[in-house]
């Protein structure tokens, strides 16, 4: 069961109007390596996981929902004023045909997103490690759009959420020692 | 601690190639990859400053700063 | 007409103005907190320190949220939070437009 709060994990703020950024932000969005497909990974490994590691991926999933707001969030700052022209200008005038300034879950280049993106092989380890490539894709696409802005403000968010999926690699790769379950990994707790 | 988390490498240069060549190339390699399970007891950022750096702790912080200057000539 | 008008000005001064900015900040700090002590236990449930330091965090968070709520209305729906009248969970900002 899922409980909303009405509040940002983090603070985000947009200083230039910039829409540009806004074609490119979609590929966290509605893109292969986004936070729709973390958190629908995740929650969905969850029913087939061994039961120790079902927590981990309710609360990380949880958290991409987050994420995936935040995302939204940037989208909607840098588009909700924008006219015709500028939607045209910076590349998203097809997206304008289509949805106005609504957001859709298409990636950078409008490709709908898709089950494909995820996967759910029935076993932990393969589920997990996927979950760590998948963590590892997102950081490194935050880097590109780190690089690719000089809104300060802008990069701030972005940095959050890409030490986010440092942490949630660091997570999912401990969950590979706990289903390991190896006598000598019981030291630690 | 704080050894640099960035490792260069230099791809290959061809007398062929048509545009000038990037010679250095970077990438990051973020603290999680050095620390199989988190041991307990690691130091904290204050709650002050922990949402800002994205973690609670310093052992997993990874800085990242823009790089718009990799470019080829150099 | 004026009634709603009015009503709308008085809202938009009260939330989504810098005071409410600031005081919604120390609940994100406190609650990032949470959430990274949250994943932490999740794969260390052994280490007493890390529990007893989210509890402390979540009981001054109870009450940092009781405090903010009774100002800026409701922060969760289905029940976890209290309305006043008129149903206030439905009122700006929402997240995305502070």
């Amino acid at each position: 069961m899922w409980i909303y709060e009405k509040k940002l994990q983090y603070p985000v703020k947009v200083s230039k109007c910039d829409p540009r950024m806004a074609k490119f932000l979609m590929e966290q969005y509605g893109g292969a390596d986004g936070e729709l497909s973390a958190a629908l990974r995740y929650l969905n490994q969850r029913y087939s996981i061994p039961s120790k590691a079902i927590g981990i991926l309710t609360d990380i999933g949880t958290e991409e929902f987050a994420h995936l707001e935040m995302i939204a969030t940037m989208i909607y700052k840098l588009t909700k004023d924008a006219d015709v022209e500028q939607f045209i200008q910076c590349g998203l005038g097809s997206h304008y045909a289509a949805h106005d300034r609504a957001l859709q879950y298409k990636d950078s280049n409008g490709v709908p997103w898709t089950a494909a993106y995820i996967q759910a092989k029935g076993d932990p380890l393969a589920d997990l490690y996927e979950d760590i490539a998948a963590e590892e894709k997102a950081r490194a696409t935050y880097q590109w759009l780190i690089d690719m802005t000089d809104d300060v403000d802008l990069q701030d968010g972005l940095k959050f959420l890409r030490e986010r999926e440092i942490v949630h690699a660091m997570r999912f790769r401990e969950a590979v020692e706990i289903i390991k379950a190896d006598r000598e990994q019981k030291k630690f707790f | 601690m704080q050894q640099s988390q960035w490792r260069e490498w230099h791809p290959y240069v061809s007398p062929l190639d048509p545009c000038p060549p990037i010679r250095v190339k970077r990438y990051v390699v973020p603290p999680n990859q050095y620390i199989t399970f988190q041991p307990m007891n690691l130091p904290q950022f204050p709650i002050q400053e922990a949402l800002f750096r994205g973690t609670l702790w310093p052992a997993l912080w990874s800085p990242y700063e823009a790089q718009r200057g990799e470019k080829g000539g150099t | 007409m004026d009634q709603a008008n009015a009503e709308n000005a008085r809202e938009e001064r009260a939330a989504g103005d810098d005071a409410y900015r600031r005081e919604l900040l120390e609940i994100q700090k406190i609650d990032f907190a949470l959430v990274e002590l949250n994943l932490y236990l999740d794969t260390h449930p052994g280490d007493m320190q890390a529990l007893q330091q989210f509890n402390q965090l979540a009981q001054r968070r109870k009450q940092m949220a009781h405090e903010f709520e009774l100002k800026y209305g409701p922060m969760t729906n289905f029940g976890n939070s209290f309305s006043r009248f008129p149903w206030q969970w439905i009122e700006t900002p929402w997240p995305w437009q502070v």
